[in-house]
């Protein structure tokens, strides 16, 4: 029975995301708030971000080395104790264990990407060990001749981008969901580091394919960047990096922008 | 003290970690004994209804929870643990714990949040409207927002409604009676907001012992 109340004011809030890159324990490059130096330790930089009112924050283990897993699963535990919203990880996911190694250590959801486009099971398996809440997909795309092949003309890649797949997006999004992926981030390849606004075409190609929540990252450089993503884009979250480590926006600032711009956000 | 009930789903680690940042004496346990000496019990979960209540009536603790309860022990589901408090949820078909009237129901993907048709889960931030005031949400700004993860929403008696939040359809996201309360977010995981709540809840615990 639908409820037949009129409409309320409230609605699902926009979420930003922080995204920290994580090398050996330490922040791959320290990150700048507003009057401060640098910080490098991740802990304390999920602290600050957690008080600005960051709606999530997503780790990325970006060490290789098997010894270095262990510090970075020290890292995650010590964030768990320390901020008390949701945080996702990802970064060399490859098996249910290693789903099940970081979720132990505290966070709420896995992000998988390279290990899923060679092995899609691998979404499947981590959905019903743990519920698909906790299984994001990261897709980095990049933009492609319309072809039989990829005729929504962009790309799945993989390696950072530098190895292509041969997998349409948008058919590669909807598998995804089918195998019970929670959530997708679209990681814009052609955007990333342009400063020029996300991907708007491909964000809303995939958010339109799909049911499940899609956060649209690459690209961000100003706050009506953020606004596009959610509306023009029809993506839940904006995946942010640059843009507040440099201390160029501050969460807050970003906040404040999208609710006069009349997007639903969540103030602090 | 507070007890966090361990029936092997899911998220009772990040509710003990939001305790203990507040200095709440909490532990994580199985042991009906241990929860008949807690407070109060917070009963978490993430998961299907199906596999929660075979899991409760394997070890028992489904009798535990309604022989506590009835007994008047303070209690607050979250989650899985607020859909399951109910009589049957739609997820499994599943008859439920039965502790307080109502059913649980899932998101239909037609309805609309806004111009868009909602995406399920209901993932992210959303706020509450609230309808009754609850020593549960004092001193909690009336903007606050929490965090949810579910597919399916709590309908319980009209009358039982303290808190709903609208992703939809509106639905009570706060529900319950003195002691006997349900949220459908997770505090533990929603700020500063939903610690105020996990506070709450163990200041009317620890009032109703020496009461």
């Amino acid at each position: 029975m639908h409820d037949s109340r009129p409409a309320n004011r409230a609605h699902l809030s926009k979420r930003i995301i922080p995204c920290l890159d994580v090398r050996d324990g330490r922040l791959t490059k320290g990150v700048r708030f507003q009057g401060n130096e640098d910080i490098g330790d991740p802990v304390e930089t999920a602290r600050r971000y957690y008080e600005q009112g960051a709606d999530e924050i997503v780790f990325y283990d970006i060490t290789a080395s098997h010894e270095a897993r262990g510090i970075f699963l020290d890292v995650v535990e010590r964030v768990a104790s320390a901020i008390f919203i949701p945080f996702s990880v990802g970064g060399g996911i490859a098996s249910v264990s290693d789903m099940r190694a970081v979720l132990l250590a505290g966070a709420e959801k896995v992000s998988v990407n390279s290990a899923a486009v060679r092995r899609p099971e691998l979404i499947a398996e981590g959905a019903a060990a743990f519920g698909s809440q906790a299984v994001v997909v990261g897709m980095d795309v990049r933009r492609a001749t319309v072809s039989d092949a990829l005729p929504s003309g962009y790309e799945i890649v993989i390696h950072g981008g530098r190895t292509p797949t041969g997998l349409d997006a948008v058919a590669w999004a909807r598998r995804c969901e089918e195998l019970g992926a929670g959530e997708l981030c679209v990681n814009s390849i052609d955007a990333d580091g342009t400063k020029d606004g996300y991907e708007l075409t491909l964000t809303r190609l995939i958010a339109d394919a799909v049911t499940i929540p899609v956060i649209a990252s690459g690209g961000a450089g100003g706050p009506q960047h953020l606004v596009d993503a959610v509306t023009t884009g029809g993506a839940s979250a904006a995946l942010v990096a640059s843009i507040v480590h440099y201390g160029t926006y501050s969460i807050p600032e970003l906040k404040s922008f999208m609710h006069e711009a009349g997007v639903p956000v969540r103030m602090v | 003290m507070l007890a966090i009930l361990d029936y092997k789903a899911g998220n009772q680690t990040s509710v003990l970690r939001a305790l203990q940042s507040l200095g709440i004496p909490a532990g994580i346990t199985a042991e009906p004994a241990a929860l008949a000496a807690a407070d109060g019990i917070i009963f978490p979960g993430v998961g299907a209804a199906g596999q929660a209540m075979r899991q409760l009536r394997d070890t028992g603790l489904d009798a535990a929870l309604r022989a506590l309860v009835a007994d008047g022990k303070p209690l607050l589901g979250v989650c899985l643990g607020c859909q399951i408090l109910l009589e049957r949820s739609e997820e499994n078909k599943t008859a439920t714990l039965g502790i307080l009237p109502g059913l649980c129901r899932r998101f239909q993907p037609e309805w609309r949040d806004g111009e868009r048709p909602i995406r399920i889960p209901h993932m992210g931030w959303n706020s509450l409207i609230v309808r009754r005031a609850s020593p549960l949400l004092e001193g909690i700004p009336p903007d606050a927002q929490f965090y949810f993860v579910h597919s399916y929403y709590p309908e319980p008696r009209p009358d039982l409604v303290i808190a709903e939040s609208s992703y939809g359809t509106t639905f009570a996201s706060v529900y319950g009676r003195p002691g006997l309360w349900a949220a459908q977010f997770h505090p533990e995981k929603s700020g500063a907001p939903g610690l105020r709540l996990l506070a709450n809840f163990d200041a009317w615990c620890r009032e109703a012992r020496h009461a």
